[in-house]
């Protein structure tokens, strides 16, 4: 193919034209006939009893349709929402879990969880009926308290979890990492908090359905980003639709970060009540509800401690966490702070012992779940201070214990002490470029002038490591995962030599669209125009897994080749009939089939309508059509890799901190589009920024209202927090796939808080500041530097 | 009670009756069905509604459909020339690579086209950053935001819009 679409060329977007014209269709905008709009009641206590609930005011308000309740989902014998990730303890134990009504019966158990669902004709008018339902509550204590979760004196958020403990879970030998302490030469120990996210994708949840009497098939719209999995959860464990019977589609979806993988509840009741209203549902969140109810991230409280030798070299990390899940355990909530975050933690390093505990609590605060990076920002932001914490107080060079402690690139595969084994990498060289794109040996006179200006400069590095393209199923299975973790795709050339893409991956901002059109017209030799990508449905697209843990490419682009191969393979059999060759003997180069040594060649387009009109074609051994389906599980994670360096000023007098530069090296395999990848990194480091700087989801601790619920409240990087980014790639193939690709959409998240909150301290290190709590805040650097409350 | 309203959208004479509290981004989407308009908040905050009222930018979340009597109102739908010829920060857009999940994308562009002519089509990137404020988005990081801006104002200078 021509370089200008083919991989690794900068394409322009396909689905651009329609998102800049105001053609996209995302859920809200759907127009469907004799809609009925829903509303959901929710609880405004974290904690209480319904005594009562009186639904029949509220049942005469104009256009009410109907009204449901706890009482009447679980009267229908509605499933509870699940779990699909079982974490054995460290006794060998399954996590406690806990009942996920769709429904509130008796009890609330966050602010925002779910009373009564409104269904009227239209959005004001269930919303002025929902005003009109008693509800007489008995308010109840909270435990909101993450540090304080585990205590005999906080009420239990459900009986199952004695305790709120949800798992008390380790990896590595505990005497193991004491007997490797014990000979250290110096031990770095820190305390930390990664404080709680709220993901807010700009298009908030929606969910519509609708339900054909005649043929007794549902139809739901959702906001999600694995419309397959969605249903599979509906059909098999909550609703008992049976999947044949229940179509999902997930159209333009405006973004998710990890909030849409998740099964919620009102898409479950708009689906269920869709049937026993007899028009269609629709629901769209207000922002408020995105804040109070859409699975929040992070949240975690952490000691760890480092041990190293006299020469810097690591010997030991021992780490203990206290990861927060809230009221219910979310579809992948269990995995998060285990399986994402703990076998992380050897980070570039070849930290030879590492050990960690990990007891997951239970609060009166919503469901916490994966959002950008899952596990992996959280461990990435452990190692990557405690490292910058140990050089300063060594009086080393922050990049230069990186580098003595980094594994080489000689080891690869290298197996790491906490069960991944990393399959690629070379970190020395992305640090190099790291320093000097970011002119490293430059910024002690930066400082100087900042400090000519009264601003404290600070620089920090984060050199980090991720897994992701989840995953190789087996390995997923081992760890208690409730699904394989394959992709699929199909290519179905039209007999006109068009063609159509289905992928069980789902775009909600990645640009599959133009991405895995690349691809194809790359591999077969064919105008990027007539590849048109076809993904959200689970009536048109092959089942598959859906877009997280940055695995559309890899898995999902991998499917897509192995398709790809196939079409390959059957169109050299009919071109060697076409061309009375041996098969053997035929070649294909950039979309032509050739015979090799001769002048004879088919292009792939004429063995494509042969195919479709098979007049001169081998029917005795070859069935008509181009048509090829493949699934691809991997064999191994990727490993993208890479180190950022940022750059901050902070005022003294006011705490407040500028991101001044900041810099991102990154391997992520080979590139298919380079604009496409760089936009993500950006994506990612201001939502990292974001966590280093600005957001925090703020509870209060006695009654556990949400306090930061708005965008007033809770402070979204806007453009003038964040400077333009300075990107560049190092490559290193991945071994085990076919593109050679790794991940990218999560990097950025992955890396950037620690940089930030390093360059903080690094700044505030001349006035003796030694710590100072994520997000740094003005009010929490003020606090830092001058003392007091 | 509903009112009768009437007004121009993207050239086109419009009415409808419309309750009281009605706000113009619900006049557009609900009832005229133009989609491209996006609502991303309930406190104004997040932009993605922005269209033009007589030439300026509002946060059509902000302002109810009863007060728009008689006003010419352009939102993203109205802003191409033709289904081949996109507006010169339409353009940008695409060629920056400003946009990914596309949601704010509709008030972005709107809020830039604004801008640009707020500030005589000269803009540098502390002033596109400062003035972009009114508009969140999740998913670029504001840099290639940033930068179809820049490289729109003159683009629309030499178009003349």
């Amino acid at each position: 193919m021509t370089a200008a679409t083919g991989i690794g060329a900068r394409v322009l977007r396909t689905e651009d034209r329609r998102f800049l014209t105001g053609t996209g269709r995302y859920v809200d905008d759907l127009p469907l006939a004799r809609a009925t709009y829903a509303y959901f009641l929710r609880s405004p206590h974290a904690h209480a009893k319904i005594k009562s609930l009186d639904t029949a005011a509220a049942k005469a308000m104009p256009g009410v349709v109907e009204i449901f309740t706890g009482k009447d989902t679980a009267d229908a014998k509605v499933g509870g929402l699940i779990c699909g990730w079982v974490v054995k303890d460290k006794h060998g134990q399954p996590h406690k879990a806990p009942p996920h009504p769709v429904m509130a019966l008796d009890t609330v158990r966050y602010v925002g969880d779910t009373v009564a669902m409104i269904v009227a004709n239209s959005h004001a008018e269930a919303r002025d009926a929902a005003e009109a339902i008693a509800v007489d509550y008995e308010v109840l204590p909270a435990n909101v308290d993450l540090a304080r979760a585990f205590d005999k004196d906080v009420p239990e958020v459900h009986p199952e979890a004695p305790g709120n403990l949800v798992y008390d879970w380790e990896i590595g030998v505990k005497a193991d990492a004491d007997a490797a302490f014990a000979k250290a030469a110096h031990v770095t120990k820190m305390d930390i908090v990664n404080n709680r996210l709220i993901p807010n994708a700009m298009e908030p949840r929606a969910a519509a359905a609708d339900y054909d009497k005649g043929t007794g098939n549902y139809t739901l719209w959702s906001t999600s980003q694995n419309p397959h999995v969605l249903r599979l959860i509906l059909s098999a464990f909550v609703l008992g639709i049976p999947e044949h019977k229940l179509r999902v589609i997930a159209p333009d979806v405006g973004g998710g970060f990890g909030s849409k993988i998740f099964c919620y509840n009102e898409e479950t009741m708009v689906t269920w009540a869709a049937s026993r209203v007899g028009r269609p549902i629709k629901w769209t969140a207000e922002r408020s509800e995105s804040f109070m109810t859409d699975a929040h991230g992070r949240d975690h409280i952490t000691h760890a401690e480092l041990a190293l030798d006299k020469d810097g070299k690591f010997l030991a990390l021992k780490v203990d966490t206290i990861a927060n899940m809230g009221a219910y355990l979310s579809t992948f909530s269990t995995a998060v702070p285990t399986y994402l975050y703990a076998t992380l933690l050897a980070g570039q390093y070849t930290t030879p012992v590492i050990y960690a505990n990990v007891k997951a609590a239970l609060t009166h605060t919503a469901p916490v779940d994966a959002y950008r990076g899952a596990g992996r920002p959280e461990a990435t932001f452990v190692i990557e201070t405690i490292v910058s914490k140990a050089a300063a107080e060594l009086k080393m060079d922050s990049a230069e214990l990186r580098r003595r402690n980094f594994i080489p690139s000689t080891a690869f595969p290298y197996q790491t002490p906490v069960a991944l084994q990393y399959d690629s990498g070379n970190y020395p060289p992305i640090i190099d470029e790291a320093i000097r794109i970011a002119d490293y040996k430059g910024f002690e006179s930066r400082r100087a002038e900042a400090k000519s200006r009264g601003k404290l400069r600070g620089i920090g590095f984060s050199s980090y490591i991720e897994a992701c393209g989840l995953g190789p199923s087996r390995v997923i299975g081992q760890l208690g995962g409730g699904v394989g973790q394959w992709e699929a795709a199909q290519i179905k050339f039209n007999p006109t030599g068009n063609v159509q893409v289905m992928t069980g991956a789902h775009s909600h901002g990645q640009s599959h669209e133009t991405t895995f059109a690349q691809i194809v017209s790359d591999k077969l030799g064919i105008p990027i125009e007539t590849v048109e990508v076809v993904h959200g449905d689970t009536a048109t697209t092959p089942f598959g897994m859906g877009s997280y843990g940055s695995r559309s490419l890899a898995v999902g682009g991998s499917a897509i080749m192995k398709a790809a191969d196939k079409i390959i393979a059957k169109g050299k059999k009919i071109a060697a009939h076409l061309m009375e060759a041996d098969v053997a003997d035929v070649v294909f180069e950039q979309g032509t089939f050739k015979v090799a040594g001769t002048d004879k060649s088919v292009p792939l387009g004429a063995t494509v309508f042969a195919a479709y009109v098979p007049h001169n074609y081998p029917l005795e051994e070859l069935e008509p059509g181009m048509d090829e389906n493949a699934f691809y599980d991997p064999s191994n994670f990727v490993y993208p890799a890479g180190t950022q360096i940022c750059e901050v000023e902070i005022d003294p007098d006011t705490g407040v901190v500028e991101v001044v530069n900041h810099t991102a090296v990154d391997d992520f395999g080979n590139i298919i589009n380079p604009m496409i990848v760089d936009g993500q990194v950006h994506g990612g480091i201001a939502q990292g920024v974001g966590q280093a700087l600005l957001e925090m989801a703020v509870y209060d601790k006695e009654t556990g209202q949400l306090v930061s619920g708005s965008f007033m409240d809770y402070t979204l990087p806007r453009a003038d927090n964040v400077p333009s980014f300075k990107l560049a790639n190092k490559v290193t193939p991945c071994p085990h796939n076919p593109l050679g690709v790794k991940g990218c959409g999560e990097a950025g998240a992955i890396a950037a808080p620690a940089a930030v909150m390093n360059a903080v301290h690094d700044a505030l290190a001349p006035l003796g500041v030694k710590h100072v709590p994520m997000p740094a805040t003005s009010l929490n650097v003020w606090q830092a530097i001058h003392g007091g409350n | 009670m509903t009112i009768n309203v009437a007004m121009t959208v993207n050239g086109k004479a419009v009415s409808g009756k419309v309750e009281a509290r009605t706000l113009l981004v619900q006049f557009l989407r609900e009832q005229l069905g133009m989609t491209g308009t996006h609502v991303g908040c309930d406190t104004s905050q997040c932009g993605a509604c922005v269209v033009h009222v007589d030439g300026k930018s509002v946060k059509s979340c902000t302002i109810l459909a009863v007060q728009l009597e008689g006003s010419k109102v352009t939102t993203i739908e109205g802003l191409a020339e033709s289904a081949e010829k996109l507006h010169p920060m339409q353009e940008a857009f695409r060629e920056n690579h400003a946009l990914q999940c596309g949601f704010c994308t509709p008030g972005m562009v709107m809020s830039a086209i604004d801008m640009v002519k707020r500030n005589n089509y000269q803009l540098d990137e502390a002033t596109v950053r400062r003035e972009l404020e009114g508009n969140l988005c999740r998913c670029t990081g504001y840099h290639n935001i940033v930068k179809a801006i820049l490289a729109a104002a003159p683009a629309m200078k030499s178009a003349g819009v």
